[in-house]
């Protein structure tokens, strides 16, 4: 083992991608090809009187024309929750939510189609702000029927372990603190883009920038009502997507649509302001986080009570309710633990997943708290969360198991390599460091959907070429799932890479996979790629060790040959498969992956389960500038447990580009409404961080080599944002002295509170 | 309708364009150029960036009249004889992208910097691609891919 795995590795399409070579959605082009126009909705909150589409229609080159009536069966991600249409049907819940659209000859055609939809409203009350959504309404102007007690109040997530509003009130040092976080976007620089082909034998051909296509592919069974079997959704190469390509899309079902009624290939590619109104991105949340501790710095109890902005649909939006209380668990042991959330319905695009899914805000809040009690009792901060840390193979309170734990190490290492005990506390004004944890799922234990599949299978097929074929449902998003695929059948096989290919998320060709979200690709993809492999190489053993006579067990396989270690074997690769070959010709193996049973028996104890958690410690150095009130972050110092890093190069890539985007989520990510109409869908005012933002990192990976991880491997796609932001806040504090609780914390809040004289 | 003679990548390609139309449109639409990438079409994120006469110009802010007789470098044309160009080389060796979308325009803004600042610092490297926005990196691998390569250049 080791001579792939563990190696940085650089990404198989990483030529293809420097060269332009890769094809994304949008480079497709279909012969006799149309384009989709999309008309949205101008009002946050109206009921549709009336849609007349007949000059749209009578335009030159409008081909089709379609409404919210056209498609109206319900769909919603999460199967709790079928809550959206692919258009508004009777009424209209945001700005910009798509109420028709039209199929044309040329983009212009489709566009002025588009604009050429003449639509009657009647507005009726909006809700813009979560307090708006909890108090009582009529009930004809609640945003979806099925909501409770004439309220907006989408769902209410709670869990309480051991009175823990008497364990705070009961602890020698409490802190109680506000928090306020603004919505933020992934912002991810590939458009939302699908192409549909309606094929002659009435199968529908779906190429769409999706992180789901298993999911896509369910939904659009349902909503165009067509067989499972005869629906085939690919993904080409995908320009990211950090969960805001991992639900199932109207444009995507409306292309497929207007495939069907036009009977040619459509594409569909939206617009940035177009991406931006479809969001799906991290809640805007407010949140009263309540921390105690003893005398000695232990943590004695937690409780929350948290309010998400959901928009005006579900999403994920059950899943982030419980995620931001269970997810508050670790990594630190709190045996009286409890939180409660509401999530609320607004007139505003949806809210979903992203990044460090429900856990990013509460995980900034709670750090900052710990900041707080851990100076009340006089305690170094790193000290104060070193002795509270959960250890390894324990259970949290509400029964996470947790497995391989890092954290300890991860804390050393930022601690000693930032030169914290001689620096904290002892910069000169202005300057500061400051320290946070985190910790994060390795996929998500219980799926979605519930049956009894597994959560992956990836076949490997071997041929007389000598070639092995990996096909795996698994969505590469950017995160390198393709090349792990290969460079696993490499380490197995004891071949080189370049004689592996992959065949990847067509769910006509490949196993169903559940898709790249709740960082569980390298976790289950790996483990059920490995399985797969390890049986073509006891396949290849067999028929080598009963042709030559030797016991295949002691076969070995290494440097592209099949040998034994007494040198009585000695194939090349080719001669092997040559001999695997014999009587039977390719030959595909089989592995998969189910998580182990796992959880309490209580409501709501399946949320937040995982094979594996990651954890991490980071530490941040900020310099404010008092008279601008501007914060800049020099350096970050990350360590991350990932169990066992399959390619350093594509660890080392997750945590940077999470310390890129916790930063900009921390100085500057904000969306920002008035009346429910975005002010910024475009990248000049909604700032995510360029290069000139970009602080010096430094990165450590941390191995913790988790016994059910594939190679002892966990997770680093998400677990690496959260100590970002409350490190810098916690630096901000070392800096200037004060506890920035609203984000992102732009200049104008740095100066209001300096001007405050500082706090606490 | 304007007669326009566009010089890409070493060919000429005479097209009759409108006034409207982007040079990324001609690119992407009328000559199957899908190298060169649409990310906002505001010019705001750098994916879209080719080369006029050698300098980094937005294309899908850049009018196709406007470019009549004049030389045009896309992705495509980057690299000799199937060789990558040294920043695409270490882009790809150092991880120096992921998804991939914002490369190209990356490699279009480096490549001519690179050129006339072959001693360039880590700062300048910054600054010249303060213009491309990458979400996944966090643009770390990437000035560092950039500094590999000028390194390439100076002793290759």
């Amino acid at each position: 083992m080791g001579r792939v795995i563990g190696k940085p590795t650089p990404l198989i399409d990483a030529v293809q991608k420097v060269t332009g070579k890769a094809m994304y959605t949008d480079d497709f082009k279909f012969p006799n090809m149309v384009y989709v126009g999309l008309h949205r909705s101008p009002h946050a909150h109206a009921k549709i009187m009336s849609i007349d589409t007949s000059v749209a229609a009578a335009h030159p080159g409008i081909k089709a024309v379609i409404t919210g009536k056209d498609i109206p069966i319900a769909f919603g991600v999460l199967p709790i929750s079928p809550d959206e249409t692919a258009m508004a049907v009777d009424k209209v819940r945001y700005v910009g939510e798509i109420v028709a659209a039209v199929a044309g000859e040329t983009p212009e055609a489709a566009r002025a189609g588009a604009d050429l939809i003449r639509v009657s409203y009647k507005p009726i009350k909006n809700f813009i702000t979560p307090d708006e959504s909890l108090v009582e309404c009529s009930e004809d102007e609640k945003i979806h029927q099925h909501t409770k007690n004439s309220k907006n109040i989408h769902k209410i997530a709670d869990l309480s372990f051991n009175d823990p509003k008497d364990g705070i009130a009961s602890s020698s040092f409490t802190r109680s603190v506000d928090f306020k976080f603004a919505g933020v976007t992934h912002a991810f620089t590939e458009p939302h883009s699908t192409i549909a082909v309606w094929n002659g034998d009435e199968s529908l051909l779906v190429i769409t920038a999706t992180q789901v296509p298993h999911y896509l592919h369910r939904t659009l069974s349902k909503v165009l009502d067509i067989p499972l079997h005869k629906i085939q959704v690919k993904k080409p190469a995908l320009g990211g997507g950090f969960g805001g390509k991992s639900d199932p899309f109207p444009h995507e079902m409306i292309a497929s649509k207007l495939a069907i009624l036009t009977n040619r290939p459509v594409k569909c590619t939206l617009t940035r302001e177009e991406v931006f109104l479809t969001n799906h991105g991290r809640h805007p949340t407010e949140m009263t986080m309540s921390v105690g501790c003893d005398v000695a710095g232990k943590i004695t109890a937690l409780d929350t009570d948290i309010v998400i902005d959901g928009g005006a649909y579900g999403s994920f939006g059950v899943v982030t309710s419980y995620y931001n209380g269970v997810l508050l668990q670790g990594p630190y042991k709190i045996d009286r633990f409890g939180f409660i959330t509401r999530r609320v319905y607004t007139n505003k695009p949806q809210s979903g997943a992203m990044r460090g899914h429900g856990a990013v805000n509460p995980r900034y809040a709670v750090e900052v708290v710990l900041d707080m009690l851990a100076h009340d009792v006089g305690m170094d901060p790193c000290d104060f969360r070193q002795q509270n840390f959960l250890s390894e193979n324990t259970k949290t309170v509400g029964e996470l198991r947790i497995t391989s734990n890092g954290i300890r190490e991860c804390l050393e290492t930022v601690r000693r390599k930032s030169g914290w005990d001689d620096r904290y506390g002892k910069l000169p004004n202005g300057h500061g460091l400051g320290v946070a944890c985190g910790f994060f799922i390795s996929g998500s234990a219980l799926p979605i959907i519930w049956n009894r599949y597994p959560q992956t299978v990836v076949h490997a097929k071997l041929d007389f070429d000598g070639r092995i074929v990996m096909f795996s449902g698994a969505s590469d998003i950017g995160q390198g799932s393709d090349t792990m695929l290969v460079q696993i059948a490499a380490e197995e096989l004891g071949i080189s890479m370049s004689r592996v290919q992959v065949e990847v998320a067509d769910t006509k060709l490949t196993p169903v996979d559940l898709g790249s979200y709740s960082s569980r690709v390298t976790f289950m993809v790996g483990n059920a790629a490995k399985q797969a492999v390890d049986k073509i190489r006891h396949q290849i053993a067999a028929s080598v060790g009963n042709e030559k006579s030797v016991p295949r067990e002691a076969i070995q396989f290494a440097d592209e040959r099949v040998f034994t270690d007494d040198g009585k074997l000695n194939l090349t690769w080719d001669e092997a498969v040559d001999i695997a070959m014999a009587g039977r010709g390719a030959f595909v193996e089989s592995g998969f992956y189910i998580s182990p049973k796992l959880g309490g028996k209580f409501k709501g104890s399946g949320a937040g389960l995982s094979p594996a958690y990651s954890f991490g410690a980071f530490i941040a150095e900020v310099k404010v500038d008092p008279m601008t009130g501007q914060v800049s972050v020099i350096k970050v110092w990350s360590a991350h447990d990932c169990g066992k890093a399959l390619n350093p190069l594509s660890v080392e890539g997750q945590i940077e580009g999470s310390i890129h985007m916790g930063l900009g989520q921390v100085v500057s990510e904000d969306m920002r409404y008035h009346n429910g109409r975005l002010l910024n869908a475009n990248f000049w005012d909604y700032r995510i961080p360029m290069t000139l933002d970009t602080p010096e990192m430094d990165v450590t990976i941390i191995e913790s080599n988790d016994g059910e991880g594939p190679y002892g491997a966990k997770e680093a796609g998400e677990g690496p944002i959260h100590p970002v932001l409350p490190a810098i806040g916690n630096a901000i504090y070392d800096a200037v002295g004060i506890r920035m609780t609203e984000l992102p914390i732009t200049p104008d809040k740095v100066l209001t509170e300096l001007r405050k004289g500082g706090q606490q | 309708m304007q007669k326009v003679k566009l010089h890409i990548n070493g060919f000429t390609r005479t097209l009759l364009v409108n006034a409207h139309e982007t040079l990324l449109d001609t690119l992407r639409e009328r000559l199957n150029l899908t190298g060169t990438k649409r990310g906002c079409d505001q010019g705001s994120c750098g994916s879209c960036t080719v080369l006029l006469d050698g300098t980094p110009v937005l294309s899908c802010i850049t009018p196709t009249i406007r470019c009549d007789g004049r030389k045009i470098l896309t992705i495509e044309g980057i690299g000799v004889n199937g060789h990558l160009h040294p920043v695409q080389e270490r882009l790809a060796s150092d991880g120096g992208l992921q998804c991939g979308f914002c490369t190209p325009g990356v490699v279009m803004t480096a490549v001519p910097f690179l050129q006339e600042n072959p001693d360039a610092t880590d700062d300048d490297i910054k600054e010249a691609l303060s213009g491309n926005l990458c979400r996944c990196t966090g643009y770390k691998k990437i000035i560092e891919a950039v500094r590999h390569a000028a390194e390439d250049l100076r002793h290759g």
